[in-house]
């Protein structure tokens, strides 16, 4: 039961059980540190949630929790030198390309320890060190500037893929049309990671989107690539990532691809929304019961991959990570206020 | 003698070098590599440089200009250009709230060293939408270098500048200049960003322009000599960042300020000149300074009425004039111009263009 279109997709979470991606046995250690990549970014977004109402994190935060499948699926295929972009629901991207865990929560709290030095704040996550590039919560932002890294690696010669998340709201924009429009003209080693969670803010896809508008066959129309699959599902979403990365290092060409997954929290903030009444309790509870988290847990100890002390000890091990992060974040200075007008241009150059 | 090359020759050696010397430049653009070559200022770069480093694009000016962003960030150097400006307004998501910010807002972790090369169209009915003067817009948002050069000497040497510069910067020529001669250096060389030239010395008055309106500002001062007063013009070459000194340093010397725009008058670059002269030299001034610009209306297309749209030297004359407790004299002695076509620079320019 794989619905093809937004509007005609059932409420509920489709399952990749139709689908081969299981056939091929995945390294054991790879599936485990699949699950391991989600419990932490899972962990981290429930510590910022509690803490959240503290405000003491003044900024607006964008949960990604219950989307971690799509967040480590495909950045555990790229490479550490490959590229990624994100927009305004950054933390899972950031994370699972190794994005510096005490800088993010820093940037959180505003402080000069920050990744961007408190001068972006959550939806402006950035750490060259890991080649994720950056974030941006101007919807489509972000799109052209990953084809237009791409673009400097096609330029280069470079062996170097860039990856850049974006969500169903994004594949309204124009410049997402211009940007496949370009990236297949010249065959860029670029994939386009389709987030979709079903609705941008509060609109369900089916106000925004004609129904039968197959994203895919939008993708397929401009000459690239394109596949679906359950984002809930981590390993299937390492498999297409994996495949399609192959293809733009082999110089194959863009790929697009699409995950259906689901947002738990609000659209910004910490909390549950359901009882607006955008969207059902069932329709919800179906999605919760395809946490990708659990799921993987759930097939790993199925195929005996996991101890049963395992999860207590990384929970542990992760909360002790998590723990210090936010001790370094809060015990981190401001910015002086000095800072305010450095960092305008790259020369130092006043106004 | 110096040699004197086209302004539009000038922008084009300038590309044809810095291609040259830095492998991670590259040039695109609609039109860049076809016959014309975007007024003969991309003439032979494909040829010259290859097709990958020197390239036509798709008609998608916002994502285009977010792939020169993306491979800005990832190390190199792309300069873009628009044959004319009001195309690249559908780009404003990418260099206002992207390229602008980036550095910022990464807290100088990353970089974005690009140039948009952007023409200001005017003349034979370019009208509403192909003839806007854009610069102010601009030059209202932190992070972007804007650019206005005025002479062949200028546009190269800022282009030059502004490939090598490690921020975004927009670069405004005006179509009216291209044909332009004046004495361009062979060799590569750089105008320093952000600093004004005097473009004439004077005692009497100050008019304060860039781009095309240096040149009417020039013509205004031969006109003035007439009259018996003595015209400093200061050419700002860049907007932002603003060479404040050079404008307070002529404006304090001459007692007078005349701020000449060739973009709308309200909220306009020529506001700021004046607001920056009441604030340092209100004491010293002779007179209230003034602004001469053209109304706050679209730009429209037949020449009946863009004749009275763009202001002159005579305008810019009699503004001074005034301010001197002088007649003014020079627009009524033009006035007969007004019945027949302004709406080339000169004989040598037809359109369409």
């Amino acid at each position: 039961m794989k619905a093809k279109t937004g509007a005609a997709r059932p409420a509920g979470p489709a399952r990749s059980a139709g689908v081969n991606h299981r056939d091929a046995a995945l390294d054991a250690g790879l599936r485990k540190s699949l699950w391991r990549g989600m419990l932490r970014i899972r962990m981290v977004e429930e510590e910022i949630a509690r803490r959240y109402p503290e405000q003491e994190m003044r900024c607006p935060v964008h949960l990604s929790i219950g989307q971690e499948g799509v967040a480590v699926g495909v950045c555990s295929a790229l490479e550490q030198r490959d590229y990624a972009m994100s927009a305004h629901r950054a933390h899972a991207h950031y994370l699972a390309k190794g994005g510096d865990l005490k800088a993010m929560i820093a940037e959180m709290y505003g402080r000069r320890t920050g990744c961007a030095g408190g001068k972006g704040g959550s939806m402006h996550l950035v750490d060259p060190a890991a080649n994720m590039l950056g974030a941006v919560p101007i919807v489509g932002g972000s799109i052209p500037i990953a084809v237009g890294a791409a673009f400097a690696s096609w330029m280069k010669n470079e062996d170097r893929v860039t990856a850049v998340f974006l969500g169903d709201g994004a594949t309204e924009e124009g410049v997402f049309a211009e940007s496949l429009n370009f990236a297949a003209l010249k065959g860029l080693p670029v994939l386009f990671i389709c987030e979709n969670n079903l609705y941008s803010v509060y609109s369900p896809l089916s106000v925004r989107q004609a129904a039968g508008r197959d994203r895919t066959a939008i993708a397929r129309a401009h000459g690239l690539e394109a596949r679906e699959a359950d984002g809930n599902d981590v390993e299937a979403v390492y498999r297409l990532s994996r495949e399609a990365a192959e293809r733009a290092r082999a110089g194959k060409g863009p790929s697009y691809l699409e995950f259906s997954t689901y947002r738990w929290l609000e659209h910004c903030g910490p909390s549950y929304d359901n009882h607006m009444g955008y969207r059902s309790e069932e329709e919800f509870a179906a999605w919760r019961a395809q946490c990708p988290v659990l799921r993987q847990q759930t097939i790993l100890e199925r195929d005996g991959l996991l101890a049963a002390e395992e999860p207590a000890a990384l929970k542990r091990a992760l909360a002790a990570e998590i723990e210090e992060a936010f001790a370094f974040a809060k015990s981190s200075p401001y910015p002086a206020p000095a800072e305010l007008m450095t960092d305008l241009y790259a020369d130092g150059a006043g106004n | 003698m110096a040699r004197e090359i086209k302004f539009a020759e000038a922008v084009l050696e300038a590309t044809d070098q810095c291609l040259a010397e830095d492998p991670s430049v590259y040039l695109m653009g609609l039109g860049v590599p076809d016959p014309k070559g975007v007024f003969g200022t991309t003439l032979g770069l494909q040829e010259k440089h290859g097709p990958r480093r020197v390239m036509d694009m798709p008609t998608s000016e916002n994502a285009m200009t977010g792939v020169a962003v993306g491979s800005a960030i990832a190390g190199m150097r792309p300069i873009m250009v628009h044959q004319r400006v009001d195309f690249f307004l559908l780009a404003f998501d990418q260099i206002i709230n992207h390229a602008s910010k980036w550095h910022y807002m990464s807290a100088g972790k990353t970089r974005v060293p690009m140039v948009v090369r952007l023409i200001i169209g005017r003349g034979w009915g370019q009208g509403p939408q192909h003839s806007q003067s854009l610069e102010s817009v601009f030059a209202h948002f932190p992070g972007l270098k804007v650019l206005m050069p005025a002479t062949p000497g200028d546009a190269k040497g800022l282009l030059v500048a502004a490939v090598r510069d490690d921020n975004p910067v927009v670069f405004l020529e005006h179509r009216w200049l291209h044909g332009v001669f004046g004495p361009v250096p062979e060799e590569p060389y750089a105008v320093p960003i952000g600093k004004a030239r005097i473009a004439r010395p004077g005692t009497d008055v100050t008019l304060v322009a860039a781009g095309y309106m240096t040149l009417e500002s020039l013509q205004a001062a031969r006109m003035l000599e007439e009259d018996g007063v003595s015209a400093e013009v200061v050419d700002l070459r860049t907007l932002r960042p603003l060479d404040a000194g050079a404008v307070l340093a002529s404006a304090e010397k001459t007692g007078r300020l005349v701020a000449v725009d060739n973009g709308w008058r309200s909220f306009g670059f020529g506001a700021e000149i004046v607001a920056l002269a009441a604030e340092k030299l209100f004491g010293a001034l002779k007179a209230a300074p003034a602004r001469v610009s053209p109304p706050d209306v679209p730009i429209p297309s037949t020449w009946g009425l863009s004749n009275h749209y763009y202001p002159t030297a005579a305008h810019i004359a009699d503004a001074a004039l005034g301010m001197m407790g002088k007649k003014p004299r020079h627009r009524a002695a033009r006035r007969a111009d007004l019945d027949k076509p302004q709406d080339t620079p000169n004989k040598a320019f037809t359109g369409p263009f």
